[in-house]
């Protein structure tokens, strides 16, 4: 007699739902899962590792590749860990502009993940209206700190430089021609933060346009609607943070509980879910796409109004101004001791968390009073969204587990580090 | 002898006259896809080779054809060959019994609904050999899934003809179209409305076009059957695909639409002005509609899950069609008005 055997798939690394390198070992019976095993470590790079041998600033930029489709919300992590350390607090504006990126970076994050999951799910329109706006914000990054992506703007006791008061503009070429170039420019004549209001005048339309494809789409509703239910105290014990716990339904946002920056003093709300399902989890992050809206007009509004300091104004810690290095002995000194061996941070560990967009990314820093830190490990949310999947897709089809993975927001930069 | 001979060669050259337009037209019904999709999109699709990129389909038929066939290890060659040729000629066999416009027909037989049923019930074994030949997975997954829809699609696809040949009282395609003849309200997608609808989703469907991609689902199974294909193996079976998709829509124009008969038949005035357009551009720019929506849902919808589709096909469009079978028995019997008044 011969032996029935389930049917092992080798889903990835190479797939086009993988979401970058998963290697998951399904198990099937027919079309059903009965066991997903997930392998990771495809995409290690030793962040942790290489940032024990780097000055404290040099590791900021290694942050950004994390978390590569939320760039600026890892930096902050990190930064806030080293301030922490150092014990020193950004001035009012910084705080802001840091508030103001990490809700562009949301923004850009969830714009993709919508984008993603719809094609994952065979809706391929989605993507590409997606990218037409996230395309605006990558401009803002470039406008600000010179980078599309990896920005690596933030510093320790504030940020690298204060808003451009001029967006760059497009110049006439082969292949668009002085009409054009003024139609793409129509946003570009006043500063950065008047690029970004206008930015968020439109984005609630487009958000607007995303949902009418998806949310009360028939076939949408019955690929996510009770698809991977997560119950709220499982969710808990699984480690869960961000648009995951929410959407089971559990009110938690460091934002609101345990606020960093200026985070308390501006008005938003936090979406729940109800029946933990992809649905819902889509709801919450469509959700913060409109809640993020309202954060960046706050933080353009108060941007507006209070010029100042972006930085705090300690050479010891962020270098001195070109200018004062021309003619002063001493801040030639900081600039040399600051390139050349970095800035001390006391002895001491700290544990710093920002609500990054796909949940709670939180850095542990460990120092010996060196230039370099002693330890650094980062807290990455998707690892523990990951380890849950086995649970989740227990018993759906195949496409469900495409459908499940999607929702969970993978990516592979911080899960492998 | 020397008259066979002759017979011989004129089918032939009708054949050759079908088929490399048909063809030609496969590959710019490609060349449209991107450029409809790349519009809905926000992009502008092909623009590179020619002009406006009209001749990016031959750009891609040359580069698929100079490619390395390759045969993956412990498949089966033979089958693995044979795979996309079983399922490209049923897709071409099909255009023998479709009439283009009165009279212009290659075989004009009575038979011709029957046949067209049973030759796109073909081309399922092209997808079925080469997922299993692959000697891979995702193929193997494909097969079977296509295996699947296309007999539970054929079904309501089979029962909404069924309405067609009962409103025509005839299996001739060209009667068919001819029993529709007096004006757009004669035109059968007034009195067959629901079955209408069957066959056209039924036809999505059976094409394995999006929402019913299941068979090559790109984000579950990669490519599905012809995820081990490269060069000819692949073209072939992308002609074959867009080719009943071509089919479908001219079925649907010569079932529902009235064929090559003019929409404005029957209306003074109109009619004089309309009359100078040939049957046959009448039948292409109802083609062309069908192959516009085929095109827009790629573009728009989601992809059904596996059993939903299952769901989909035997519960809701089998019972519409069985509904509709006897709704309509009972019109004809009754002589209604202004359909079956005879």
């Amino acid at each position: 007699m011969t032996e029935i055997r389930n049917y092992t798939l080798n889903f990835g690394p190479q797939h086009p739902a993988a979401h970058g390198v998963l290697r998951l070992i399904l198990e099937l019976d027919g079309e059903v899962i009965v066991r997903a095993d997930p392998h990771i470590g495809l995409l290690h790079r030793a962040t942790e590792k290489l940032a024990e041998t780097k000055p404290f600033n040099q590791s900021i930029g290694y942050m950004d590749r994390l978390d590569y489709v939320s760039m600026m919300a890892n930096e902050h992590g990190y930064v806030l860990a080293i301030e922490k350390l150092l014990g020193i607090t950004p001035p009012i504006r910084a705080q802001y502009i840091r508030v103001m990126f990490d809700e562009i970076t949301r923004v850009l994050n969830h714009l993709l993940w919508l984008g993603a999951t719809a094609l994952d799910i065979g809706a391929m329109t989605v993507f590409l209206y997606c990218f037409r706006e996230r395309e605006d914000l990558f401009d803002c990054y470039e406008a600000v700190s010179g980078a599309r992506m990896h920005a690596t703007y933030y510093r320790p006791g504030g940020v690298y430089r204060d808003l451009p008061n001029k967006m760059p503009q497009y110049q006439p070429s082969r292949w668009h021609n002085e009409k054009q170039v003024d139609a793409m420019n129509a946003n570009r004549e006043g500063s950065l933060l008047d690029f970004i209001w206008a930015f968020t005048e439109r984005f609630p339309k487009c958000v607007d346009e995303y949902e009418t494809l998806l949310t009360d789409n028939r076939i949408w509703k019955q690929r996510t609607v009770n698809i991977g239910v997560v119950p709220p105290e499982r969710a808990i014990q699984l480690g869960f943070t961000g648009p995951m716990l929410r959407g089971s339904g559990v009110e938690w946002d460091l934002r609101k509980k345990q606020p960093y920056e200026v985070y308390d003093q501006i008005d938003f709300s936090i979406p729940v879910g109800v029946n933990g399902d992809c649905y819902d989890r889509y709801l919450v992050r469509v959700e913060e796409l409109r809640q993020s809206n309202r954060i960046i007009r706050q933080c353009v509004e108060w941007l507006r109004a209070n010029p100042g300091p972006v930085v705090i104004n300690d050479h010891k810690i962020v270098p001195p101004r070109r200018q004062e290095m021309k003619d002063d002995m001493e801040s030639l000194i900081h600039h040399f001791k600051l390139f050349t061996e970095g800035y001390s941070v006391p002895a001491g560990e700290a544990y710093a968390a920002v609500e990054a967009p796909k949940g709670e990314f939180g850095v542990y820093l460990v120092s010996d009073g060196a230039n370099k830190p002693y330890r650094l490990k980062v807290r990455a949310p998707g690892f523990s969204h990951l380890a849950a999947l086995d649970e989740m897709v227990r018993g759906h089809m195949l496409a469900d587990a495409v459908a499940i993975l999607a929702s969970q927001d993978i990516v592979f930069g911080e899960i492998d580090r | 002898m020397f008259d066979q001979l002759q017979t011989l060669i004129w089918i032939i050259i009708k054949i050759t006259v079908i088929v490399l337009p048909l063809l030609i037209l496969v590959a710019y019904v490609t060349y449209a896809e991107r450029k409809v999709i790349g519009y809905i999109q926000v992009r502008v699709g092909p623009n590179r080779v020619g002009l406006k990129g009209l001749l990016q389909p031959f750009a891609d038929l040359i580069k698929l054809v100079f490619k390395e066939i390759v045969v993956p290890s412990r498949s089966n060659p033979y089958l693995f060959i044979i795979a996309p040729i079983l399922s490209l000629v049923p897709a071409l066999i099909a255009w023998a019994v479709v009439p283009f416009s009165d009279g212009l027909v290659l075989s004009n037989i009575n038979a011709g609904v029957l046949f067209l049923f049973a030759v796109s019930s073909l081309s399922v074994y092209g997808v079925l050999v080469a997922g299993w030949a692959s000697n891979s997975k995702y193929a193997m997954f494909g097969a079977l899934r296509s295996a699947a829809q296309t007999v539970s699609y054929e079904i309501a696809m089979g029962f909404s003809l069924v309405g067609v040949l009962m409103a025509a009282g005839s299996m001739n395609l060209s009667q068919i179209v001819a029993a529709q003849s007096g004006g757009i309200w004669q035109w059968y997608f007034l009195p067959l409305l629901p079955l209408f609808v069957v066959f056209w989703i039924s036809g999505i469907a059976e094409t394995n076009r999006a929402p019913f991609d299941l068979v090559e689902g790109e984000s579950e199974i990669v490519a599905g059957f012809h995820v081990e294909y490269s060069g000819v193996g692949f073209a072939l079976f992308f002609l074959a695909e867009y080719a009943s998709m071509v089919l479908i829509s001219v079925l649907l124009s010569l079932f529902f639409l009235g064929g090559w008969l003019s929409p404005f038949e029957g209306i003074p005035g109109i009619e004089k002005l309309f009359a100078w357009i040939p049957g046959f551009a009448w039948l292409f720019i109802k083609t062309a509609f069908f192959l516009f929506v085929y095109i827009w849902i790629r573009a728009t919808f989601p992809r059904y899950r596996y059993d939903q589709l299952m769901r989909l096909g035997w519960k809701v469009l089998i019972p519409v069609t069985l509904v509709w079978i006897a709704v309509l028995g009972i019109l004809i019997k009754c002589h209604c008005p202004p359909w079956f008044a005879i």
